[in-house]
This record gives structure tokens, C-alpha cells and sequence, in this order.
């Protein structure tokens, strides 16, 4: 049978799956049912887009909304909460010599460094995303996992960015990464969740796909293409993809969950790039922070120095913006 | 369910800001004349007759209007430069003014792709990124046949014709005018070409390229002017091929016009190819595959995929996301990086096509078009047009338009799908949209139509044969099997 659209009946009815021995044949059925994806297709339409000339005005309010839309991140086997502390200054005021300039979406860290974080951040908006589920591989046990989302949401973080059994996906396990994403929203509490993908081990774009159907089935909140520890991570094909699947959710049950590009993003360029992909595949309705995200590092400098270029004319030197 | 949608946040707007590519890399003479023998020449005996920006309806230039004498002194030319210089000429060497042209044309992209815009009204994004290297690949492409005519399965030694006529016509003016010369330089032949009337522009600055690249005088003329000098020029004694592409209408007229002559004919006409959508395709490329057959290049496209023929057990989800999809598309300024959809080429084809389009809704389809489109008041615009209740029987599901203008039937089965794919005069393109291989090759194999795209359109390429079946003309250009309407094969036969 083909499912070309999933009904709203479909989608309740995955999402309302229970166990995983019921699930799997049903998820199956659910996710191979959706139409494929046509990879040169996916990448000519990427392409164009991507040619999209955003000048003046344009360019201006597209650096601000990157700026607002930054998951201002640190995933670093050395990090500390030193370090951890001067990326929150950056985040809560990231020009200091100009009080315009919005703070970042969000600050993502470590589950150990949290507290760090949190303490930083009180009183600003910037929130607190921690990564959790034996980030990046998600080679642990489910009780692991939960452990480390309720530990992160206990010490303050308000975002949880898990990652999904790639092995358990490939190996055709869907139920039992449903019931993952599900324990972990579970978890989460008032957290929001981030089910992060890992497209670049996923592969194809049909996966992609079936992918992010699963885990906004399961309850996430925002869908995340990577963890950045692998390659490649974010593609504009594969935000697109995902950006599809969150557009059709929203036709077929009114609620809007988000998408993140994570990794490789660097340059305003790129950020556009990504915005004009979130504006024309899924609207405009997506260009907020709590539907569109960008998870960087260095994207966030050159933000400010594209932004100070367009407000006086001149490119700031490296040495005019701050280094974490 | 979770419900994420936080209500203090508001959503913005993002318009873009207009992004024009600038203008002044083009030099607009007041007036050209024609180019024959190697040299910009005034008319002998014809007139004068002027091209104008569609966008704005502003007067471009003026452009000499070829009479009798020029067409008999650019085919004296062009038979000179055949017998002394350019056929006896070996193939490696032929080669390498080719492959000059072709880097001439690279080096002078931005300004022939502003030209074309300003010239043909499309948008800069496809001139930029289609016409104008494609330009550049039909001329690579047939340099490297130059000196391997041997190797094309046409004989040891195949043989130029002679002096090639050829017309081409305002939709790709300068891949047109890549499409028709590359080809005949490449086998030894010379070429006077006419350009059409509403876009010449290109075809000059190509002569300029010519001259530049310093082909031998006489190898390439450039001769405008409209349909009186075309006819005069493929009507012309001493020329031993045409080649023409255009209307229907027109090809037939030629092929009448030198009947019984000793001249080798081409035709590359009219289309209405079907774009056919089955329930298991990869629907949101299909949508993109949609808007690409028929909104590409305003639908002045003869291999337009101006025929949507859907599953009707997944119609509605098509034409919801493709009516979505439409109300994205930018309408405006060809020059604006960001346009989508340009200007229709000149006053008489928006006749024709407000014509069709007003006869579908007299007989009974629906009319459509995005709310959100909005038509700039100088220069000649239409909207992107959707008729969906269409039935073989109507006129839009039979005429070429030739506009952007999409006319939906549905069908059910396979079989269906092709019965009425084929139920067409015309027999240029057509397009299947499925992710199972075998439906693909089933259909590739029974559709009538030169050329079967399997799950993307009007893509091009220099190595793949372009050309038609039944009222869509005969004869191929591109690829090994293009050659063969530049050679005299009747020698080995």
C-alpha cells in the first residue's frame, strides 16, 4: 500500500503506540509507507535555494534572527566551568559594545556542567540545553540514558539534546528507538527535547526521513540533524528533508515542533542559507527560536562581525570580537 | 501530545531585499548591424526593426532587419569560407577555435547572462546558471568531436554538408544559437544563423566572441531580422542544410517551402509533453519536478512539461502541495537574483497565451492562480496558471501554450497514464515521476517522445540527444546522434 501523506489518523496512531513488540511492524509499516525521497531531486532543490541573493535589510534582519536562533555551544572533552561561564557572558550579551545585538537562543553544554551554566545564566532568557544519553555515540543502557536526562533537567537545564540507537534505526529496531525518545520526553519533565539524528550515520535521505517521522511521532519537540562529532553533519539537503517533515506534522495535527541544524555551520553565509531553506520549505511560521535552531561556536563571531559590517560599511578585524 | 508553540513569540516576516544584478557590464549599441564575412555590416536592402526590455517594454536597440542582398552576400560568405578555409581544414584545428568560443563564453558569462535577461525577460538565476554554461558545455562538448568524427560510427572519413542555414527562436537565445553552431563547426560545415526577432542581442555578442576568438571571416554570419528574412534565408539556392526550431507552424511551412530541393532539413518544434505522477513517487520532488516542467523559463519551453498527468488516488495531496509550492514562487524583475518567474517575451505571445487560458475556463476547467502573485504594471507578465478539471478534449489540454500555464488531468492506471500521454500530435519530451525502476522503464519504452525523464525535467546536457517525434519535427542535436545532421552520410550509404 502506499501512504503518500500520513493522515492525522496515521500519525495519532503511531504516536500512540504503547510497547515496542506491537510497535515495530506498526512503525514499519507507518515509516516505509511514506513517500521516498529523491536524492538528486532533494539536492537540486537545496542547490537553488541556496543561491538566494540576501542583501540589505534583508541580510540585517537575517543576522539578527541567527543571532536569536544560536544554540551558543561547547562539547569539548576539556571543557570546564571557567570555560563554560565566559560562553554564557557571550551568550546573554553577545556584543558587549552594543546592547542591540539579542542574546543567543539558548547555551549547550555537558550534563556535568549544567550547574556551571546555570548559574551563569540566571536571570537572562539564554536557556540551558545539555546534551544527555551517552552523547554522542548513545552506546548505553536505557537506564543510563534516563539517568542522565533526569540528572542534567534536575541541575537546570530547560533543553535536553539526546541521540537516537543509530544501530537500533539501521537494524530496523524502530520500536525500540521510539520507546527511547519516549522514556527520555518522559524524562524531561518541562525540559523540551531535541532528538538529535545523526544524519550522517543515517545515510540516506529516505532515512532521514523515516527518521524524523519516528521521533516526532515519539513526542519530540525539535528534531537536530547532528551531534557534531560526526561527518558530515548538518547538509542543506538534509535540513530540508527534515524541514519537510515538520511542515507536514504541523498540516496534519496544528502543532509546531522545530528543527536544528547542528555542526559545520560557520559563517553567515551558511546561517542565511539555512534560514532561506527553513522560509521557503516550511514558512515563515518557522524563523522563531522555538521552531528554528542553529547549533555553533563560530558561527556566532561572524554573525557580529557580518552585522557591524553592514551597520558601518567596514569589516571588523578578528581582534574586535571575542574569544571563548 | 506535546504541544511546543510558544504564544508570546511572534512570527516575522522576512522579505528579501531586491538583489539586481547590475546592469552595467552589458554596452548596448544604439543600433547593430549584421555580421558577415567576419565584420558588422549595414543592410544592403532590408530595414530596421527594434528589441525591446519585456519587463519594462523599454526599446533596447535597434537591430538591422535583413533583406534579399544580405542573405545572398552572408551565404556567399559562408560558401567562401566552406571551400577555402574552413572544410579543408583538419578537425584538430577546428577544434580549437571551438574551444575558445567555449572559454569566451565562460570568461564573458555575467555579461551574456544580463544581456539575455535583459533581452528575453527570464530570470537572471536561469540565464546565470542554465543558459549560458550550457551555452558554453554544446561548445566544449562538440570541440571535442571535432577531431573524432571518425570515431561516431558515421564511416572513416564522414563529410560536412556545406552551408548551413539556420533559424532559431527567442525562448534559449543564445543556447539555441550554442545548440545549432557548435554542432556545425564541429563537422566542418559554415553557418549563417538567424536569430529571432524579439531577442537578437545575444546572438551579436556571440558574434563579438566569434571575432574575438578570430574563427576564420565567414564561418559564423549572423544575419536578424524576422520571419520574411528566415524565409529568405532558408529559401536561399546556394545553402545545403537548414536546420530550424520554433514553431509548428513554421516547420511545416519550410518543410513545404523547399520541398523537392537538394536541402537537408531538421526540425525541432512544439510540445505538450506529459509530466506523469504516479501514487509511489517521491512526491516532494514531483511538486518540484512540476514547477520546474512548466514555470521554468516562464513555460516558454517547446519540451515544457505542460501536461500534468496525476494518480487520482494521490491527486488532491499533489495539487495541495503544488498550489503551496506556487505561492513561494517570486514574480518580478528578470534582473533580480531572486526572481523565479520573468517577464513573457513580447506582447504577442501574452495575447496568446490570455487567449488559451481564457478558452480553458470557457470550456469548463478551473482556473487558478496564487493569490499572492502580484503582476507589475509595465511590461508583459502572467501568472503562474494552474487548470485543474482538464479534459483530453480541451484546447489547453491540446495546444501548445507555450506560457506558464499548467493544465492537470488524472488517470488510474498505468496503461491510462500512457494512452493518454501519447494522445498528442507532438512527441518532444515527457517525464515519469515513480521510485519503482521497472514502471520507469516500461513507460521510457512505449512513450512517444524524444526525450523520457525519469524523475526530475528539463535537464540538459551536451552528450544526450534532444529532438522529437511526430509533429515535434525530426532529426537529434547533441550527443554522437546530433552529428549526424551536419554530415552527408548519403556518401557512405
Amino acid at each position: 500500500m502506499t501512504v503518500v501523506v500520513p493522515s492525522a489518523v496515521d500519525f495519532a496512531a503511531v504516536s500512540d503506540l504503547a510497547d515496542a513488540g506491537e510497535s515495530d511492524a506498526a512503525l514499519r509499516r507507518f515509516l516505509h509507507g511514506l513517500p521516498g525521497v529523491d536524492q538528486v531531486g532533494a539536492d537540486a532543490r537545496a542547490a537553488t535555494l541556496a543561491t538566494r541573493s540576501i542583501k540589505k535589510q534583508a541580510k540585517l534582519q537575517a543576522i539578527d534572527m541567527a543571532i536569536a536562533m544560536t544554540d551558543l555551544t561547547t562539547l569539548e572533552g576539556m571543557d570546564t566551568p571557567g570555560k563554560v561561564r565566559t560562553l554564557c557572558a557571550k551568550a546573554r550579551r553577545p556584543d558587549p559594545a552594543d546592547p542591540s545585538v539579542p542574546p543567543v537562543a539558548a547555551v549547550c553544554v555537558y550534563g556535568d556542567l549544567v550547574p556551571a551554566a546555570a548559574e551563569a545564566l540566571r536571570g537572562s532568557p539564554v536557556r540551558i540545553a545539555a546534551v544527555a544519553t551517552a552523547f554522542p555515540s548513545g552506546r548505553a543502557s536505557l537506564r543510563v540514558k534516563l539517568e542522565d536526562t533526569r540528572e542534567a533537567v534536575a541541575a537546570g537545564a530547560t533543553e535536553i539534546d539526546m541521540v537516537i540507537d543509530r544501530g537500533a534505526f539501521l537494524a530496523g529496531r524502530y520500536g525500540q528507538v521510539f520507546d527511547e525518545i519516549r522514556a527520555v520526553k518522559d524524562a524531561c519533565g518541562p525540559a523540551h527535547l531535541k532528538v538529535i539524528l545523526e544524519t550522517g550515520e543515517l545515510a540516506t535521505y529516505d532515512n532521514v526521513r523515516r527518521a524524523s517521522w519516528l521521533a516526532l511521532a515519539a513526542g519530540a519537540d525539535f528534531i537536530k540533524t547532528s551531534t557534531g562529532k560526526v561527518a558530515p553533519s548538518a547538509t542543506l539537503p538534509v535540513a530540508l528533508v527534515m524541514l519537510e517533515a515538520v511542515r507536514d506534522v504541523a498540516e496534519l495535527t496544528g502543532q509546531y515542533r522545530g528543527v536544528k541544524v547542528a555542526g559545520g555551520v560557520r559563517t553567515t553565509k551558511d546561517a542565511i542559507r539555512y534560514l532561506v531553506l527553513a522560509h521557503e520549505v516550511a514558512g515563515a511560521e518557522w524563523l522563531r527560536a522555538d521552531r528554528f535552531r542553529i547549533g555553533a561556536s563560530s558561527l556566532l563571531n561572524d554573525l557580529l562581525m557580518q552585522r557591524a559590517k553592514q551597520a558601518t560599511g567596514r569589516y571588523w578585524g578578528p581582534d574586535y570580537v571575542t574569544i571563548e | 501530545m506535546t504541544e511546543t508553540t510558544t504564544p508570546d513569540l511572534v512570527t516575522p516576516t522576512w522579505d528579501y531585499a531586491p538583489a539586481p544584478e547590475a546592469r552595467d557590464i552589458v554596452r548596448l549599441s544604439s543600433s547593430y548591424g549584421l555580421f558577415i564575412d567576419g565584420a558588422f555590416v549595414d543592410t544592403l536592402d532590408g530595414g530596421a526593426l527594434k528589441t525591446v526590455n519585456p519587463a519594462t517594454e523599454e526599446v533596447l536597440a535597434e537591430v538591422a532587419e535583413a533583406g534579399a542582398k544580405d542573405i545572398d552576400r552572408a551565404v556567399a560568405a559562408a560558401r567562401r569560407a566552406f571551400t577555402e578555409v574552413w572544410g579543408p581544414m583538419p578537425g584538430r584545428e577546428r577544434a580549437k577555435y571551438l574551444y575558445r568560443i567555449a572559454r569566451l563564453i565562460q570568461e564573458r558569462a555575467r555579461e551574456f547572462a544580463v544581456l539575455e535577461s535583459l533581452d528575453n525577460g527570464k530570470p537572471i538565476r536561469e540565464s546565470r546558471d542554465v543558459d549560458v554554461p550550457l551555452a558554453a558545455a554544446h561548445f566544449f562538448h562538440h570541440a571535442g568531436w571535432a577531431d573524432k568524427l571518425a570515431h561516431a560510427g558515421y564511416g572513416p572519413d564522414p563529410r560536412p554538408l556545406g552551408v548551413a542555414a539556420q533559424v532559431i527562436p527567442w525562448n534559449f537565445p543564445l543556447l539555441m544559437a550554442a545548440w545549432k553552431i557548435a554542432p556545425a563547426l564541429a563537422t566542418g560545415n559554415t553557418v549563417v544563423l538567424k536569430p529571432a526577432e524579439t531577442t537578437p542581442l545575444s546572438a551579436l555578442l556571440l558574434a563579438e566572441v566569434v571575432q574575438q576568438a578570430e574563427l576564420p571571416p565567414g564561418v559564423v554570419n549572423i544575419v536578424t531580422g524576422a520571419g520574411e528574412t528566415g524565409a529568405a534565408l532558408v529559401g536561399h539556392p546556394d545553402v545545403d542544410k537548414v536546420a530550424f526550431t520554433g514553431s509548428t507552424e513554421v516547420g511545416k511551412a519550410i518543410q513545404r517551402q523547399i520541398a523537392g530541393t537538394r536541402k537537408k532539413l531538421t526540425l525541432e518544434l512544439g510540445g505538450k509533453a506529459a509530466n506523469v505522477v504516479f501514487d509511489d513517487a517521491p512526491i516532494d520532488q514531483a511538486v518540484e519536478g512540476i514547477v520546474n516542467g512548466i514555470f521554468f523559463n516562464q513555460g516558454h519551453v517547446c519540451c515544457a512539461g505542460s501536461r500534468l498527468l496525476v494518480q487520482e488516488s494521490v491527486e488532491t495531496e499533489v495539487l495541495e502541495r503544488l498550489k503551496a509550492r506556487l505561492a513561494t514562487l517570486r514574480l518580478g524583475d528578470p534582473l533580480d537574483k531572486n526572481t523565479d518567474i520573468g517577464a513573457i517575451n513580447s506582447a504577442q505571445q501574452l495575447a496568446k497565451i490570455t487567449e488559451l487560458a481564457a478558452s480553458g475556463e470557457q470550456e469548463g476547467a478551473q482556473r487558478w492562480s496564487p493569490e499572492s502573485c502580484v503582476l507589475p504594471e509595465r511590461g508583459y507578465w502572467f501568472a503562474p496558471t494552474v487548470f485543474t478539471g482538464v479534459a483530453q478534449s480541451h484546447r489547453i489540454a491540446r495546444e501548445e501554450i507555450f506560457g506558464p500555464v499548467l493544465s492537470v488531468l488524472s488517470f488510474r492506471t498505468p496503461q491510462e497514464a500512457l494512452d493518454k500521454a501519447n494522445n498528442t500530435p507532438f512527441g518532444l519530451s515527457a517525464g515519469v515521476w515513480t521510485e519503482k525502476g521497472s514502471r520507469i522503464l516500461w513507460m521510457a519504452q512505449r512513450l512517444r517522445a524524444g526525450v523520457v525523464w525519469a524523475n526530475t525535467f528539463n535537464r540538459f546536457d551536451p552528450t544526450s540527444p534532444f529532438g522529437g517525434y511526430k509533429e515535434s519535427g525530426f532529426g537529434r542535436e547533441g550527443g554522437r546522434q546530433g552529428l549526424a545532421a551536419y554530415l552527408d552520410l548519403e556518401v557512405d550509404a
